[in-house]
C-alpha cells in the first residue's frame, strides 16, 4: 500500500516536471540572466526604453512614480530624465501615436509592453533584440530570427549596427554600430531586465515577503506537530 | 444562567457543535490521504474571501477587464497577493480534490451506505469545473478567450439544438462582452452558492453515516457501554489538531508556489494569457488548464466531434455510477484482490497519461495513445461489475488496524 502511495506521488510529480519542460518555447533561444535587484541595470534599461521604445510602444499599465520608487530614483529625476510623453508623475506610460496611424505605417499596431516579458519570456525578448538582420524582401529592410517577418524596424541599429544572415542561418556584422557586440548584449540585457520589471513590479515585494511567510510556517509546523502529539498521546 | 444556555434555549449551538465536532466520532486510523477533505474546505474559504476582494477592483467589461487585473496586480494595496492567492488557489483546489477523490477510490468510500456522499462530491466536482472554467475567462487574456470559445463551441456539436444552445450560452455569435458579463455573474454568485449548498449536503451526509477509513470497516459495529465506537475518537480535538498540521504543511507548499512560482511554468497562469483577448487572432496552441486536460484528451481521441463530446460527458458520468458498478463487498484496497488493484493502477496511469496528452498537439502518435488510454479509462468502469464480482478479496479484519 505504502509503495502504491509512493508510486502515485512520484508519477504525479514527474508529470509536473514534464509539464514545466514542455512549457518552454520550441525554437532555440539565447539565454539571458537578468537580475531584478540590480537597480543600475534597471535604470539603464529604463533609459533605453524611454528613448527607443516608448514612442511606438506604450506601457499603459505602468506608472512613472511606481518606477521611480522601485528603481531608487526621485520623482524629479524621473520627470527630468525619463518622462517624455507626460508631465504628471502619477500617469502611466502612454504614447501619442494613434493605433490607426500605427497600422498604416507598420502594418500592425505595436503591442503594449506592460506585460510583454510575461507573455514572451525574457529569453525570447533578449534573442529578439539581438537578431535583426538585413532582408531586402521586407518593407523595413530587416527581418528577425525570433520573430519571422516582424513589422518593426531595427530601431537599435545605431547601437548594434547591421547584421546579415548566411545560408546556415548564422548572423554576422556587416556594418558596425556605436557599441561592440559585448556592449550591445549588455544594453539588451538591461532593457530585458527593465521589461521584466515592468511586467510584474510587485515581484520584488513577492520575493521579499516569501521567505518570511515560509519561516513563519516552518515554526508554526513545529508547534502544530507538538500540539498534535500531545493530544494523540492517549490514542492507542 | 450562562450566555451559552441562553443561546442554546433559542438555537442549537452546543448541540450542533457536539454533533459535528466534539462528539462526532471519526475512525482513529486515518492516514495521509484523509487530509484533503479539510484542505478542500480551507481552499473554498480562501477562494471566497480572496474572490470578494478581487471583485472590489475587477471590471467585468471586455474593454477594461484585462487592465483591471493588472491594476489589481500593481496599484491595489496587496492586490498582487490577493490575486495570486486566488489563481494559485484554483489550481491547488483541483490538486486537493483529485487526491481526495483518489482516496475515495482506494478505500471504497463511495460504497453503501455512502453513495450519496459520493454523489454530492461528484456534483461538487462538476460545479467546481464550471466555476473554474468561468473564472478563467475573467482575466480576458488570449487563453481565456480562446479556451472559452473552444469549450462553448462543443455544445454546438449537439444535434438540432446545438448551435442555438451555444449561442444562448455566449449571448453573442462569438465570445464577447455579454459572455464575460454573464460568466462573471455565474462565477461570483450563482455557482459559489451552489458549491456551498453542496458542501453542506456532502458533510451532513458524511456525518449521518460516519466516515470510512483505510481499513474500510464500520467502526459503528463495535461500541462501548456508552454507545461510543471503540475505534472512534472525537473529531475535535483529535482531528482538528491533526488537520492543523496538514494545513500548515499544505500552506508551506502553497506559499512556495505562490511566492516563487506563481505561473508554475505556464501551467497555473498561461503565457498567452498575458496577451489581451483578440477575437481576430487565434493562438497557435489552445490548451485548456491542466485540470481539464484528461477530458480534453478524451474529446480529441474520438474522431467525430459529437461522439467526442458524448465520450467526454460519459467519462464524468462513469464516476457518478461507481457505487453501483463495484460489486465487491470489500471496501479498502488493503483487502481487495489482484483484479481491482491492477485495474486501479491502470486507471491512474490512464488518467495521468490522458492529462499529459491533453496538453500536447494532437499528432497521429499522440492521438493513437489517447485512444488507447481512453479505452483503458472506460474499461476500468465498464468491466468493473465483472472483475469485482470475481476478484479474490482477502479477509477483512473485524476492527481497524492502528499502529
Amino acid at each position: 500500500m505504502r509503495n502504491l502511495t509512493l508510486a502515485a506521488f512520484i508519477s504525479i510529480f514527474s508529470l509536473f516536471s514534464t509539464f514545466a519542460f514542455a512549457a518552454g518555447p520550441s525554437s532555440k533561444l539565447d539565454k539571458v540572466d537578468i537580475d531584478l535587484h540590480d537597480k543600475a541595470s534597471l535604470q539603464r534599461g529604463a533609459q533605453t526604453f524611454m528613448n527607443y521604445c516608448l514612442s511606438c510602444h506604450g506601457a499603459s499599465l505602468m506608472r512613472y512614480n511606481r518606477m521611480a520608487k522601485d528603481l531608487g530614483l526621485t520623482e524629479d529625476q524621473v520627470a527630468e530624465n525619463l518622462m517624455f510623453t507626460t508631465d504628471k508623475i502619477g500617469e502611466t506610460m502612454q504614447i501619442a501615436m494613434r493605433p490607426e496611424d500605427a497600422k498604416r505605417w507598420f502594418g500592425v499596431v505595436p503591442p503594449d509592453l506592460s506585460v510583454i516579458a510575461r507573455a514572451r519570456g525574457t529569453d525570447w525578448l533578449y534573442t529578439y533584440l539581438r537578431t535583426f538582420y538585413l532582408d531586402e524582401t521586407r518593407p523595413m529592410g530587416t527581418n528577425n530570427l525570433a520573430f519571422k517577418d516582424v513589422g518593426m524596424p531595427h530601431v537599435l541599429w545605431e547601437q548594434q549596427g547591421y547584421q546579415s544572415i548566411d545560408e546556415d542561418g548564422r548572423l554576422s556584422v556587416v556594418q558596425e554600430g556605436e557599441l561592440n557586440p559585448r556592449q550591445y548584449d549588455m544594453m539588451s540585457r538591461d532593457l530585458v531586465n527593465f521589461l521584466a520589471y515592468i511586467s510584474e513590479p510587485s515581484k520584488l515585494q513577492r520575493l521579499a515577503l516569501g521567505k518570511w511567510v515560509l519561516l513563519y510556517l516552518a515554526i508554526f509546523f513545529v508547534i502544530a506537530l507538538a500540539l498534535k502529539k500531545a493530544y494523540w498521546k492517549d490514542v492507542h | 444562567m450562562s450566555m451559552m444556555d441562553w443561546i442554546d434555549a433559542r438555537f442549537p449551538a452546543t448541540k450542533m457543535m457536539k454533533e459535528h465536532l466534539s462528539e462526532y466520532y471519526a475512525p482513529k486510523n486515518f492516514n495521509f490521504w484523509y487530509f484533503f477533505g479539510s484542505l478542500a474546505l480551507l481552499i473554498l474559504v480562501l477562494q471566497i474571501i480572496t474572490g470578494i476582494f478581487l471583485t472590489m477592483n475587477y471590471k467585468p467589461d471586455a474593454e477594461l477587464a484585462f487592465a483591471s487585473v493588472e491594476y489589481i496586480m500593481r496599484d491595489v494595496e496587496w492586490g498582487w497577493l490577493i490575486r495570486y492567492l486566488h489563481s494559485t488557489g484554483a489550481s491547488a483546489f483541483f490538486v486537493v480534490i483529485y487526491l481526495h477523490m483518489f482516496r475515495g477510490l482506494m478505500y471504497g468510500s463511495y460504497k453503501q451506505p455512502r453513495e450519496l456522499i459520493w454523489i454530492f462530491g461528484m456534483l461538487l466536482y462538476v460545479v467546481l469545473m464550471a466555476e473554474a472554467f468561468m473564472g478563467y475567462l475573467l482575466p480576458w487574456g488570449q487563453m481565456s478567450y480562446w479556451g472559452a470559445q473552444v469549450i462553448i463551441s462543443l455544445f454546438g456539436a449537439l444535434p438540432v439544438i446545438g448551435e442555438d444552445l451555444a449561442l444562448w450560452i455566449r449571448g453573442d455569435y462569438v465570445v464577447a462582452d455579454a459572455t464575460l458579463n454573464r460568466f462573471f455573474a455565474m462565477h461570483v454568485i450563482a455557482l459559489p452558492i451552489v458549491l456551498l449548498g453542496l458542501v453542506a449536503a456532502h458533510i451532513l451526509a458524511l456525518h449521518e453515516v460516519g466516515s470510512n477509513n483505510p481499513d474500510g470497516v464500520e467502526i459503528k459495529k463495535h461500541k462501548d457501554e456508552n454507545g461510543k465506537p471503540l475505534d472512534g475518537i472525537p473529531f475535535h480535538p483529535y482531528y482538528t489538531v491533526k488537520d492543523l498540521v496538514g494545513v500548515v504543511v499544505f500552506l508551506f507548499i502553497f506559499s512556495l508556489v505562490l511566492f516563487y512560482l506563481p505561473e508554475f511554468g505556464g501551467w497555473f497562469l498561461e503565457r498567452d494569457n498575458f496577451i489581451p483577448a483578440d477575437p481576430l487572432k487565434t493562438p497557435e496552441h489552445i490548451v485548456p488548464l491542466w485540470y481539464f486536460t484528461p477530458f480534453y484528451a478524451i474529446l480529441r481521441a474520438v474522431p467525430d466531434k459529437l461522439f467526442g463530446v458524448i465520450a467526454m460527458g460519459l467519462a464524468i458520468v462513469m464516476l457518478f455510477l461507481l457505487p453501483w458498478l463495484d460489486r465487491s463487498k470489500t471496501r479498502s484496497i488493503r483487502y481487495r484482490g489482484p483484479y481491482f488493484r491492477t485495474a486501479l493502477v491502470v486507471f491512474v496511469i490512464s488518467f495521468l497519461a490522458l492529462g499529459y496528452l491533453g496538453t500536447q498537439p494532437a499528432t497521429s502518435l499522440y492521438t493513437l495513445l489517447a485512444q488507447i488510454f481512453t479505452i483503458l479509462y472506460f474499461a476500468f468502469f465498464l468491466l468493473m461489475p465483472i472483475y469485482t464480482a470475481f476478484d479474490k478479496d482477502k479477509p477483512v479484519p473485524e476492527r481497524v488496524t492502528y499502529k
